[in-house]
């Protein structure tokens, strides 16, 4: 079994069957991040590009230890320091560092599309790292493969993805791949966060906390980002955190066996209260743990020769 | 110098004509159409034929030489995108004999030198009649009028702020009026701002899923319905430019049915493509408006059928590569479309939306009353502008050999019947593509 495809531009082009053979290998991966020397030399000799033209931690650093305990030499390029502040494009960005021979470009961009319109250009790998609020593929692999390792199965489980629905490419990644998987999924968050049409994505749509929670095996809390109210998209803060903020007395009305999720960086007390972030409902960490592995996985799909 | 047009199938809306008929042209005006109009004497046949052009089209339809009342020939100011020589060629190679230009250049054509600029290029090109339709507010931005009656007198021919929706209602209907006093029409792009902020396609199932941020139908009802009620009041002539969406067609039918004084035009993208075009992010399928559903393109193609809407436009945004290949959201709005109109068109009549005199009248004497010019028509006398077209004729479009600059087209590659083979103005042949 092998990916169809060069790239990991969106999980909506992955089929359950490469799903479950990237959590497949991820899971095999996990064991190299815990030995005293956590490098194998699998990827030796290749050569993976970072390029982040939108600010991130987690995922960058993610993708670099990644690359690093698979031993490809790995090379961040933010957009603040690249030549994109010298105006110039991102193909012409992309068709230098195609000239460097490169074994596989990850991208995170702003821009919806941006990994696609790459992916056509080079011949290069692209996995994309999130684009715009379309896509995190390498996100919602984590978070499946963090549910599976829980609840020892993706399929037949309650989701609800509570938050910015509108803006958030995890939870679109999210949907794509639980629906895949056979989970059911529900959205919920104040109307104007619910973009138009998105029951045809095979979701269940709610405008409140206490509904949307009720009964689920998983509950995902996204980060409301600040820069939206400023937008005037919803009134303010002080209104959605009492309204949808996760807390120890609204839990209560998902299974007791709930388990919370939030692709980070959290919000403490906004979108979720300190003491559900750090209890013992929460995976949050583990979900970092295994983005790891994760992309470690896809790394070696995509470029260790397995295709 | 004569030109006589044999065989063909004359097609003029103008004067109910669809007939198997000769054209006789004599000095660039129509001389005579009828049955074996030349009858050279046999004696002197080859001094005759010095003098006589003669062409069989059999098997060729001859329509008035057609008419886009929607483009953008980009000249002067973004001569990088298209200048007026290209796109009097893209012109003259899709078919068209007259070309209605909008305004948004640089500088913007606000006043009577923009327009007297644009009109003594185009007539050094020669290629197309070029009728410049002048801003309705000073640099398009919506706050005072310009000079209606000098840019009528430089020759403009309709006043339009297109791209750059008329946001201020009050300008708007003194606009309207003032137009309308000089027997103008308002070319009215009807998109409410606020609604379409930010937007890169049409809102819905597929800007949810591709997470685009989209341009909802109702950011072009809700201007159509505040023109239309603007248009009543003051019982002015409004023209609704590139109508997208289902509302649109509904609210257009319902004030025409009023008998309200009012035109509407379409482009052939709105009824051939949806928002689907756009699962791959291409960019050349990127409009304003934008591509919507399905069940806006049968709308779209009703109102055709059922005369709601009156002109097919190409809406001719031709666009440089660096204007189109960049990501998505910061991609130009636009689609070239000169060069692909007519055939796109044709499949309305394939379709059995239109029947062939149907499509002509809205791509000739349709606009030509709009745009108040005396064009249109196969009539004795009049300009002898005349488009042949192969019905029959198979072709793929090559963005790489389009006469226009911007090879911007969303149809790259897709197999098209029907062509203009021969586009002749004034009774000169411009454009010949003969098998």
């Amino acid at each position: 079994m092998k990916l169809t495809n060069k790239d990991i531009l969106g999980i909506k082009e992955l089929s359950v069957d490469e799903i479950n053979l990237i959590l497949d290998t991820a899971a095999s991966f996990i064991e190299v991040s815990t030995r005293e020397i956590k490098k194998v030399p699998t990827l030796r000799g290749k050569t993976v590009v970072n390029l982040f033209f939108e600010a991130s931690t987690r995922t960058r650093t993610s993708f670099e230890i990644a690359g690093k305990r698979l031993s490809a030499d790995t090379i961040n390029i933010s957009a603040t320091t690249s030549s994109v502040v010298k105006g110039e494009t991102l193909i012409d960005t992309a068709r230098n560092l195609e000239a460097m021979n490169p074994d596989a470009i990850v991208i995170r961009h702003s821009a919806a599309g941006a990994p696609h319109m790459l992916a056509r250009m080079v011949k290069q790998s692209i996995i994309n790292a999130g684009d715009g609020a379309h896509e995190h593929p390498t996100q919602a692999l984590l978070d499946m493969m963090t549910i599976k390792e829980k609840k020892g199965t993706v399929s037949g489980l309650k989701v609800a993805i509570v938050g910015d629905i509108a803006h958030s490419r995890v939870a679109r990644s999210n949907i794509y791949g639980l629906t895949k998987m056979g989970s059911h999924v529900i959205v919920a968050g104040p109307a104007m966060m619910i973009p138009r049409d998105i029951a045809r994505m095979g979701v269940t749509v709610y405008n409140n906390l206490a509904e949307a929670i009720k009964d689920v095996d998983i509950i995902m809390m996204l980060r409301i980002q600040l820069e939206r109210q400023q937008q005037k998209i919803f009134p303010s803060l002080r209104e959605y955190s009492s309204y949808f903020c996760l807390n120890r007395q609204n839990i209560k009305l998902a299974k007791e066996d709930v388990l919370v999720m939030h692709p980070g960086p959290i919000n403490r007390g906004i979108e979720i209260s300190p003491d559900i972030a750090d209890g013992p409902y929460s995976i949050i960490l583990d979900q970092v743990t295994n983005g790891v592995a994760v992309r470690m996985a896809l790394l070696y799909l995509l470029i260790g020769g397995q295709r | 110098m004569k030109l006589l047009l044999t065989g063909g199938r004359i097609i003029d809306p103008s004067q109910g004509l669809d007939a198997n008929l000769d054209i006789l042209i004599e000095n660039g005006k129509i001389a005579e159409i009828g049955k074996n109009v030349h009858k050279p004497k046999t004696d002197s046949r080859k001094s005759a034929a010095r003098e006589i052009n003669i062409v069989d089209i059999s098997g060729m339809i001859a329509v008035p030489g057609l008419i886009d009342m929607h483009t953008h020939l980009r000249e002067p100011g973004f001569e990088y995108k298209e200048t007026i020589q290209t796109g009097s060629e893209a012109g003259a190679a899709g078919g068209f004999t007259s070309l209605a230009c909008m305004p948004n250049t640089n500088p913007v054509n606000d006043t009577r030198s923009v327009t007297e600029y644009i009109k003594r290029n185009a007539a050094s090109c020669n290629l197309v009649n070029v009728y410049p339709i002048a801003a309705v507010s000073m640099e398009s931005e919506g706050t005072s009028l310009t000079e209606f009656m000098d840019l009528k007198d430089a020759g403009a021919v309709a006043f339009s702020d297109d791209g750059k929706p008329v946001t201020n209602s009050a300008l708007m209907r003194r606009a309207l009026e003032y137009a309308s006093s000089l027997g103008m029409s308002i070319i009215s792009h009807c998109e409410d701002t606020c609604l379409s902020h930010g937007g890169s396609m049409n809102e819905g199932f597929v800007s949810t899923e591709l997470g685009l941020q989209g341009i909802p139908n109702i950011a072009e009802d809700a201007i159509v319905a505040r023109d239309i009620i603007i248009a009543e009041y003051t019982g002015a002539l409004l023209h609704i430019a590139h109508v997208s969406t289902a509302g649109a067609v509904r609210l257009i039918r319902n004030a025409k049915a009023r008998g309200l004084r009012l035109t509407a035009e379409t482009a052939p993208h709105y009824f051939t493509l949806t928002d689907e075009a756009l699962r791959e992010f291409d960019t050349c399928a990127k409009v304003n408006p934008p591509l919507r559903t399905l069940e806006d393109v049968n709308a779209v193609r009703e109102g055709l059928r059922d005369g709601t809407i009156d002109v097919i436009a190409s809406d001719h945004a031709p666009h440089a590569s660096t204007d189109k290949e960049v990501e998505f959201e910061y991609a130009s709005f636009g689609i070239t479309g000169l060069e692909t109109s007519l055939a796109l068109s044709l499949r309305l009549v394939d379709d059995g939306i239109l029947t062939l005199g149907q499509l002509i009248l809205g791509m000739t004497a349709n606009p030509a009353r709009i745009v108040n010019i005396p064009k249109g028509t196969l009539k004795t006398g009049v300009d002898a502008d005349i488009t042949v077209i192969d019905p029959n004729r198979n072709w793929t479009v090559d963005r790489d050999r389009l006469r226009s600059k911007g090879k911007n087209t969303p149809f790259h590659g897709q197999a098209m019947k029907g062509k203009a083979i021969m586009t002749i103005m004034g009774g000169e042949i411009k454009y010949r593509d003969l098998p």
